[in-house]
Formats: C-alpha cells, sequence, structure tokens
C-alpha cells in the first residue's frame, strides 16, 4: 500500500468513525467532538513542528494555549473606560518597568566583570527595582479589581471583531516563546523539557492569580464568536425553522448542529491554511534545514549552520501555531476559563500522545491522530459508564458496581497511556510515518 | 608451536554493512606481553574490542585456553578471567580509589584484600590516594587506577587500550615498567600503543595492522630490526 | 519578648513547614535522581508512583482502622506504609519488565524513554483514580499536635504560640532515617556501591562484571521505597488527591534539577532551596515584622512577596536561574 493511499484510508476510516457517532449516539456529540479535534490538531501542528522538525521537547504547550486564549478576551471585549481611569495605564507602565530591571540586571550580568561588586550590583537594581514595581503595581490593581468585581474588575479589552485576535493570539504564543526561548533553549534534553513544564504552569499560574487582567478564576463570559451566529437567534429565524423541519431534527438539536458545523468550517479553514504552511516550509530548503539539525545536531553545527537560532525560529513558530488553537478554543466556548487550563494531562501531554501516534514530523500524521485521539477521550466519557455498566451487568448492584461504573472515565488515561506504549514499542514511527 | 594462550584468528566484521576487520590474527602466549601497533585509523583498537566481543564477528573465532569463546558477551569473558582497561573513561571518577579497585573485583566473593595490597604495591601512590576521588588524580595516577581495578578480578590475560595516551614521558616509562612486572607474575598481556617503538621493546610479539590486516608478524625486537617496518611505522 | 514572639512565629509558620515540605521533596527527589543516574531518564510518571503507593497505603490504613488496628497517638498509615512500598516495588518491577527494559536493551536514546514515561503515567494516574477515585483523601489519624498553640502559649507566656504537629515531626525523623539509611546503603554495601558505579560509568561498571538489570532492580526497589514514603508523608501532612500528587512531580523535578540530576546529595539540596523559597516568597511576613519593627516603620499591606498560587512558579524560577548560571545544578549533575 502507497503511503498516500494509507494516509487517504485512514483520513477515510477517522471521518467514518465520527459519522458512526453521529447516527449511534448524536448529532450534537459529534460535531462537538469534531470542534475539539479540529482545536487539538492545530495544537499537534504546532508541537509537531517543534518536535517532528526539531526535535525540541517542549512541554509547556498548555501556557502556549492559554495566552491564545487570553488574546481574545483582550482583543475582543469592550473598552473599559472605569478601569482606564482607575489604573489600568499605571499597571502597564508598572509592567514596562518590571521588564526594565530584568533588562538592566541583565546588562550588568553581562557587562560587570565576574565578583563580588557584580553580585552587589544586581542584588541592589533587582531588590530595589522589585519594590518599585510593587510600589506602582499595587495600588492600581488594586483599584481595577475593586470595579464592579462580579462583572469585571478586570481591565477589559480593545473591543475589536473577534475573528482579529485569532491572528494577535498567535503573537501573544509566539512572544512568550521567544522570551521562554531566549532561556531556555541552550539547555539540554531533559532539563529543556523541564523547563518549559514549568514555565507553562508559571503562564496559567498567572492567568489564574491576576484579576486584572482577566478575572482569574472567575471568568470571562460572554466572548462574541462572530461569525458565527448564536443558538438562541438561530432558533427564531423562520428559513431555520423550516430547515431543521425539513432534515427531520427538532430545533434546538439543530441549532447546535449548525452552529457547530459553522465553527468547525472557520477551524477547518484555520487548519487547512497552517497545514498547507506547514508542508510547503517543511519542503522548503528551511524545513530539510531543519531536520538536518535534528538528525545530526553536531554535524549540522559544524557545517555552518546556526543551530541555536534555527531552534529558536521553530520553537516560536511552533508555539504561534498552538496560540491560535488557544484562541479558537476560547471563542468556540465564548468563555475563558484560566483555571481549567491548569491540567497539563488534558492540555499538553494528551497533545503528545497525538504527535507520537499519527508519526512524529508528519503534519499528516498529526492531524489524524489528534482526529482519533480525541476522539477517544470524549468518547470514554459518554460511552466508558455504560460499556462498565454492560461487563458489570451480572454483578449485584452495590458499592463495588457503583464504583466501577463512577470510574469508569477514568480509564481514558490509562487508555492513552497504554495506546502510546503500545504505539511507542511496535510502530514508533506512527500511523503515517515521516517521508 | 603450541597453540597461544588467547587468540582471536581470522576475525572478519565491523559496526555496520563495512567490515572493519579483513581475516586478521592476534594471539597472546601465556605470560607474554604482545603488543599491536599501526597507524591512525588501521583498526587496533577494533582488533582488541574484537577480542574482547565487544564487535560482532562476521568470520574467524576467539580460543582462550583452547576453549571456544566466540560467543560469549563481554561479561562472561570477564568471568572467564580477561580483563580490559579502555582507553578514555576508564575509571569510576567519583568513587574513591579504593572503592574503583573493589568494583574490579565485583565478581570475586573470596577476600580482595591480598590483592588490592599487591596492586598498591605495584602502585605505591594509590595506597597513599585511596581515599580520594579517582577523578581528582592526575591523568598517570588515573590509568594506574584503571590498570589496578582491572588487576583487581585476578585476570589470566589483561587488554590494555593505549594505556599511555596522553601521559608525560616519564609517566610512560614508568608505566611500562609496572606492565613488564605485571607480565612477570605470569599474566598474559595485549595491548595497542601509539608509541610503537617504546611498545615494541617491551614486547614478546608485535602485530602491524594496516587497514584491519596483519601486515607484519613477528617478534618485538625482530620487528623493530626490520627496516621496512623501521622505515614506515617508526619513522626511521 | 518581641524578639522571642518573632523567633517563635518565623518557626511556626515558616522554618518547620518549610522543613517538613523540603524533607516530602527531598524523598521525591532522591526518587527521581537515582533513576536519571542509573536509567538515565527523566520518570515523568514518577508523582503518579508517589500516588500509587500512598493510595495502596490509604487502603491498608482504612482495613486496619476498620479492624480497629492503630499505632495509638501515631497515625496508622505508618503501619500501612510497608505495605504500600510492597505494592508500589511490584508494579515498578512489573513497569520496567512490561515496558522500560525493552528500550534499555535497545539503548533508545534518553528521550524517547522520557516519552514512554509520560504513557507510564498516563495509565499510573488513570489506575490510582480509578481505585481510589478523585476526591480528597484525609487518612491522618492519632494525636494531631505534640504542642497545641495553646499550651505552648502557657508553657512560656509567650503571646505567640507555637503549634509542632506530629505530621511534622514524623516527615523530619523518617525522611532523616531514610536518607542516613540511603546513603550508608549507597556508600557502604557491595550492591549500593555498584549503583554509584553503574551511574558514574555504564561501560566500565559492564566491565567490571556488574550486572545491570540487577543494579537496575534494586534500583526500582528503592525508588518504589522512596516514593511511597514520600507521598504518605505528604499526604499525613496535608492530605491526598490523584491531582495534587501529579503536580508534585513540578516541585519534585525543581529540585532534582537545582542539586543537579543524578546526584543524591544535591537532591535533598535541592528539595530545601525549593522549599525554603516556595513558603519564603509566598508568606505573609508581616507577623514577624510586627513583633521586631517599630510600629512607625511597620509597611503597609501583608508583605507578602508573591500570592500563595504562585508557589510552584517560584520553584520553577528557581529551576531557571540556577539552570542559567549553573546549567547541571549545584551540585554537579549530569546530562545525557
Amino acid at each position: 500500500m502507497s503511503p498516500t493511499l494509507r494516509s487517504v484510508l485512514l483520513f477515510a476510516g477517522v471521518a467514518a468513525l465520527y459519522l458512526v457517532v453521529g447516527f449511534l449516539q448524536s448529532w450534537p456529540l459529534a460535531v462537538t467532538i469534531l470542534n475539539d479535534g479540529l482545536i487539538v490538531a492545530i495544537m499537534a501542528l504546532g508541537v509537531n513542528m517543534q518536535w517532528g522538525y526539531a526535535g525540541l521537547f517542549n512541554i509547556g504547550v498548555v501556557g502556549f494555549f492559554a495566552l491564545g486564549g487570553l488574546a481574545v478576551a483582550l482583543i475582543s471585549k469592550p473598552f473599559d473606560s472605569a478601569a482606564w481611569a482607575a489604573g489600568t495605564p499605571r499597571i502597564f507602565f508598572a509592567l514596562v518597568v518590571g521588564a526594565a530591571v530584568i533588562l538592566v540586571s541583565t546588562r550588568i550580568h553581562r557587562r560587570m566583570k565576574p565578583g563580588a561588586s557584580r553580585k552587589l550590583a544586581m542584588l541592589v537594581v533587582m531588590v530595589a527595582g522589585f519594590l518599585l514595581f510593587r510600589f506602582i503595581y499595587d495600588p492600581a490593581v488594586e483599584a481595577v479589581e475593586a470595579l464592579t468585581p462580579a462583572a469585571t474588575g478586570n481591565i477589559g479589552g480593545i473591543g475589536l471583531p473577534v475573528l482579529l485576535s485569532w491572528p494577535v493570539a498567535g503573537v501573544f504564543a509566539a512572544a512568550a516563546a521567544w522570551i521562554v526561548a531566549k532561556t531556555a533553549l541552550g539547555l539540554r534534553s531533559d532539563y529543556l523539557a523541564i523547563a518549559t513544564l514549568g514555565i507553562g504552569q508559571i503562564i496559567v499560574a498567572i492567568l489564574m492569580n491576576e484579576d486584572w487582567l482577566d478575572r482569574g478564576v472567575k471568568n470571562i463570559i460572554d466572548i462574541g464568536r462572530w461569525p458565527v451566529p448564536r443558538e438562541v437567534a438561530l432558533q427564531q429565524q423562520h428559513w431555520f425553522i423550516s430547515l431543521a423541519q425539513a432534515v427531520g431534527m427538532d430545533i434546538r438539536t439543530a441549532s447546535t448542529v449548525f452552529v457547530g458545523l459553522c465553527f468547525a468550517s472557520l477551524s477547518g479553514i484555520v487548519l487547512l491554511v497552517l497545514l498547507l504552511l506547514a508542508e510547503l516550509s517543511l519542503k522548503s530548503p528551511w524545513g530539510r534545514m531543519m531536520r538536518a539539525i535534528r538528525d545530526n545536531e553536531v554535524a549540522a553545527a559544524a557545517m555552518g549552520k546556526d543551530v541555536q537560532r534555527r531552534h529558536l525560529q521553530v520553537f516560536v513558530i511552533g508555539s504561534a501555531v498552538i496560540g491560535v488553537a488557544g484562541a479558537l478554543y476560547v471563542t468556540l466556548h465564548g468563555l475563558l476559563s484560566p483555571a481549567s487550563y491548569n491540567d497539563p494531562l488534558r492540555y499538553t501531554f494528551i497533545i503528545w500522545a497525538m504527535v507520537i501516534l499519527g508519526g512524529s514530523g508528519n503534519n499528516w500524521g498529526a492531524i489524524v491522530g489528534a482526529l482519533i485521539v480525541m476522539l477517544l477521550w470524549d468518547e470514554a466519557e459518554s460511552i466508558g459508564p455504560s460499556l462498565i455498566g454492560w461487563i458489570t451487568a451480572p454483578l449485584h448492584a452495590g458499592p463495588l458496581k457503583h464504583h466501577l461504573i463512577d470510574s469508569a472515565v477514568q480509564m481514558r488515561l490509562p487508555i492513552i497511556g497504554l495506546v502510546l506504549l503500545l504505539v511507542l514499542r511496535f510502530s514508533p514511527r506512527g500511523l503515517i510515518p515521516e517521508k | 608451536m603450541p597453540s597461544p594462550f588467547l587468540v582471536g584468528e581470522s576475525m572478519t566484521g565491523g559496526y555496520g554493512a563495512v567490515d572493519i576487520l579483513h581475516d586478521c590474527t592476534i594471539a597472546v602466549n601465556r605470560g607474554e606481553i604482545a603488543v599491536i601497533v599501526g597507524p591512525n585509523g588501521a583498526g587496533k583498537s577494533t582488533a582488541m574490542k574484537a577480542v574482547f566481543g565487544m564487535l560482532p564477528l562476521r568470520g574467524g573465532h576467539v580460543q582462550l585456553e583452547g576453549e571456544e569463546i566466540t560467543r560469549l558477551s563481554p561479561q562472561d569473558r570477564v568471568a572467564k578471567g580477561m580483563a580490559l582497561v579502555p582507553q578514555t573513561n576508564n575509571i569510576f571518577s567519583s568513587m574513591t580509589v579504593e572503592e574503583n579497585l573493589e568494583m574490579g573485583a565485583f565478581l570475586r566473593r573470596d577476600d580482595i584484600r591480598r590483592t588490592m595490597e599487591q596492586v598498591y604495591d605495584l602502585f605505591p601512590i594509590l595506597k597513599e590516594k585511596r581515599r580520594q576521588p579517582a577523578g581528582e588524580l592526575s591523568g598517570g595516577q588515573r590509568q594506574q587506577v584503571a590498570v589496578g581495578r582491572a588487576l583487581m578480578t585476578q585476570p589470566k590475560v589483561l587488554m590494555l587500550d593505549e594505556p599511555t595516551a596522553g601521559v608525560s614521558p616519564i609517566v610512560m616509562d614508568e608505566l611500562f615498567d609496572r606492565i613488564i612486572e605485571v607480565s612477570r607474575t605470569g599474566i598474559s598481556i595485549l595491548m595497542v600503543e601509539q608509541n610503537a617503538r617504546q611498545a615494541l621493546n617491551i614486547a614478546d610479539r608485535g602485530y602491524v595492522l594496516v587497514q584491519g590486516a596483519n601486515r607484519y608478524t613477528d617478534s618485538g625486537e625482530a620487528l623493530l630490526a626490520n627496516p621496512e617496518v623501521r622505515k614506515t611505522f617508526l619513522g626511521g | 519578648m518581641d524578639f522571642l514572639n518573632a523567633l517563635v512565629a518565623l518557626l511556626n509558620y515558616v522554618i518547620i513547614p518549610a522543613t517538613s515540605y523540603g524533607s516530602q521533596l527531598a524523598l521525591g527527589a532522591l526518587g527521581v535522581t537515582l533513576i536519571y543516574g542509573i536509567l538515565r531518564f527523566s520518570n515523568f510518571a514518577h508523582g503518579d508512583t508517589m500516588a500509587f503507593g500512598t493510595t495502596i497505603t490509604i487502603l491498608f490504613t482504612w482495613w486496619f482502622q476498620s479492624l480497629g488496628v492503630s499505632l495509638g497517638p501515631l497515625p496508622t498509615a505508618l503501619l500501612a506504609l510497608p505495605f504500600g512500598i510492597l505494592a508500589t516495588a511490584a508494579l515498578l518491577l512489573f513497569t520496567d519488565r512490561a515496558v522500560y527494559r525493552f528500550y534499555r536493551r535497545k539503548k533508545a536514546a534518553p528521550v524517547i524513554l522520557v516519552i514512554v514515561s509520560m504513557g507510564v503515567m498516563f495509565i499510573m494516574n488513570g489506575v490510582t483514580r480509578f481505585i481510589i477515585g478523585v476526591r480528597d483523601q484525609n487518612f491522618a489519624d492519632g494525636r494531631r499536635f505534640i504542642i497545641n498553640a495553646l499550651e505552648f502559649r502557657k508553657m512560656t507566656g509567650l503571646s505567640e504560640g507555637l503549634a509542632l504537629r506530629t505530621s511534622s515531626v514524623i516527615t523530619i525523623v523518617t525522611a532523616i532515617i531514610v536518607v542516613v539509611l540511603l546513603f550508608w546503603y549507597l556508600n557502604h554495601t557491595r550492591t549500593g556501591k555498584s549503583m554509584r558505579a553503574f551511574s558514574d560509568n555504564e561501560d566500565l561498571a559492564l566491565l567490571s562484571g556488574i550486572n545491570p538489570e540487577r543494579v537496575v532492580a534494586v534500583t526500582w526497589l528503592i525508588v518504589a521505597a522512596l516514593a511511597t514514603i514520600a507521598g504518605v508523608l505528604y499526604g499525613l501532612d496535608k492530605s491526598f488527591s490523584p491531582f495534587t500528587y501529579f503536580q508534585l512531580l513540578l516541585p519534585i523535578f525543581a529540585s532534582a534539577v537545582v542539586g543537579g540530576l543524578g546526584n543524591p546529595l544535591g537532591a535533598i539540596a535541592g528539595g530545601f532551596v525549593v522549599a525554603f523559597s516556595e513558603v519564603g516568597f509566598t508568606y505573609a511576613w508581616r507577623k514577624v515584622l510586627a513583633y521586631i519593627l517599630p510600629a512607625s516603620l511597620m509597611p503597609h499591606g501583608l508583605v507578602q512577596l508573591l500570592s500563595t498560587e504562585y508557589k510552584f512558579a517560584v520553584s520553577f524560577a528557581i529551576l531557571v536561574i540556577v539552570l542559567l548560571f549553573r546549567p547541571t545544578g549545584l551540585f554537579k549533575g549530569k546530562s545525557v
């Protein structure tokens, strides 16, 4: 079987699986899983660029994903003039001061000779800088957060169309990735992994706790999702009511499916555009050089390739792609819920499982892996309990049976782990191997 | 001639598709010193590794005391009485000198103190530094630790891969003296050397390898006297 | 007097909690560092190994409690601990046999082993959640305090009370015993020395006749004990939930890396560096300062450098800073 035929069959098989879910379970469920699947497919594409192209071990995925979501809130929420008057400019000024302090201390570290005087100078700058920062920052934050905390209590946004926030999300994630890369890319293998894991968690911690920025655990709701219509609005449109009757669905189900499909088309377009760019870059001289560096870093460096610079590029680009996925995710749900990101299993490690399953280094593989794993993950929630219920049917009702059915959804973690281990063991190049 | 104590006969093989050794034969008699010399990239270390079972062989065989050991793993060969001192990374640098020696004797269940005293007699400086981490010693001292560790297994044959690489000439002479001393206790020695002239001086038997094959094989003395060998390999 | 009060407050809110947290991290980091030294990969399943050991220990604790067996003032969990260790050891040996050994024989790149350990992490995490559920479990029983704040105030006449919790004392004492035993084992037994030799120079260890499979098996046994003990101590001190334990991986990795991966002494030092900085940066110092500063100099606010939610961020900031200046950690670690 030729590799192309194999890919086509795989994609057809996955599409069939989604249709089976639609026919046998429900269409809203199928569409929900499809939307999740398309978004994680974009994430998988980003991770594949970093890992598959360049061998960079980034497990801070969730941080860039969350930053993308933040961009949506900051771009699309209306401008909050009360917050502006209360202290938004002062907060930004504080952040600039903070950045300046870090800049100055790195300059000192670079310019001065090592020794006690350098240590002292850095210590003085950092301590004084921190105090100055807090002096400017604290009152402004307090003032902003005190404004109608039940509804806003944050700096709001700039009221631009939500679609515009998607590229901005990429820029946000890219900027963060640039800083991460500058500090951590020099580290080797395991150390880099652990550093990115930590930085991802730091980003999530900031989003969860800086209420002035995104209301923290209080969530930002009602995020617009133009051009996709809202279900409630659709249900009152005459053409839609007749359409629903024509396909024989009740109006609420039909509106959910319709909205979901609209969104899926949007995500699909984004995914295809990114995939096209990714494929073009992979086949360009740049992509060939990336892979040469991945396969033999020492040789590539000896041939005069600037390994560190290439790594920086691909790390930033891959993270930007993950950021765009984060923006789509927040737009889809109309909700930014920083606390929900506090789960690296759900937003980082599972993406890795997708890339490995699909085939490291192959963009198509990453996408197919994402669609399959997402289906497994979401179905474990709906089928898992009934499956266990069926298996345990002969058991008498009691605490054990109750416990088993209750915990069935937890089985999705081991199942994905098992899939990952089996792939690594028996087909380490994945479902669609790199060419 | 009686069959030699340790022999790798007609060894052919390499790490991948390309063979490095071609029908190469290396042997050492009981209590003698055999030296492998040759230009860079001649496969000297590879030949030694092949004898020790660290290179997959496509042809030929290895015998120790007449026993076929071609299929044994390096660890099993250690148990049979062979010891190897690699060229680099040949000590446990974070462990003390004494612990290095103890690890050498890991397979032994009897009292190792006598052997350790013998090693200390051979290399008195090690006794002085026995509580120091081996990684903190000088290059020559580290080589002594490496040889000492190998001797702790009470080997019948000691194999040394360029023991004098990177040490000063004085230390080199000293090391060669010690190696002669070791061979006098009845231990056979097989050694790869860059410093061909000095090595052949102490060798009972010498092998000149070129491109993974035997070029000259003779006693050390005869090789030193051979004008062709002198011209090509010993610099006149 | 105020100085004494400040000292007591410092002990009560900073030194004692940070020391016991540091001990828990150190035990966890020792496990990570041993695996890194011997098997040469960062084990992402370590947090979940701790969770599994603790889960089994909790099940045995419940069983003993239902039988009416107890240790009096000490928590019953201590009695259940050996069973938790045994179960974890069995699990780890099985995992090694079923999963890791294949890659070891193939001499797979360390990064592949890290990804493999991610798969193991998923499985262990799910198994733990399946066994005990996702909720918080509090399984500490016995006497809660050795000295409580009220008694302390009566005893000393100070206005600041010192509460010495049983779990803190058990943590610190156990950690000391475990660390002493571990170092004695590594430095004075044949197998322990062979583990160090293997970690130092694998090829030479093989040339010396050290059996790698035996070294690896013993390592997993020790790691099982360390992980279970660390997990149970943390659970007694705070509480148990699978997710919290998964998250513990972060400060534990930070400790091991800060100390230098593969270096046991470093893991201990790293544990305390991380614990003291987490507590130091997130503690509201107002209480302590109020005793020693004159009222006129007293700053506004809680004098808290960072809010408590940033404790993981602190451990990672420390990690990144240490790595920037000493790329292989405070004590010399290795990198593969």
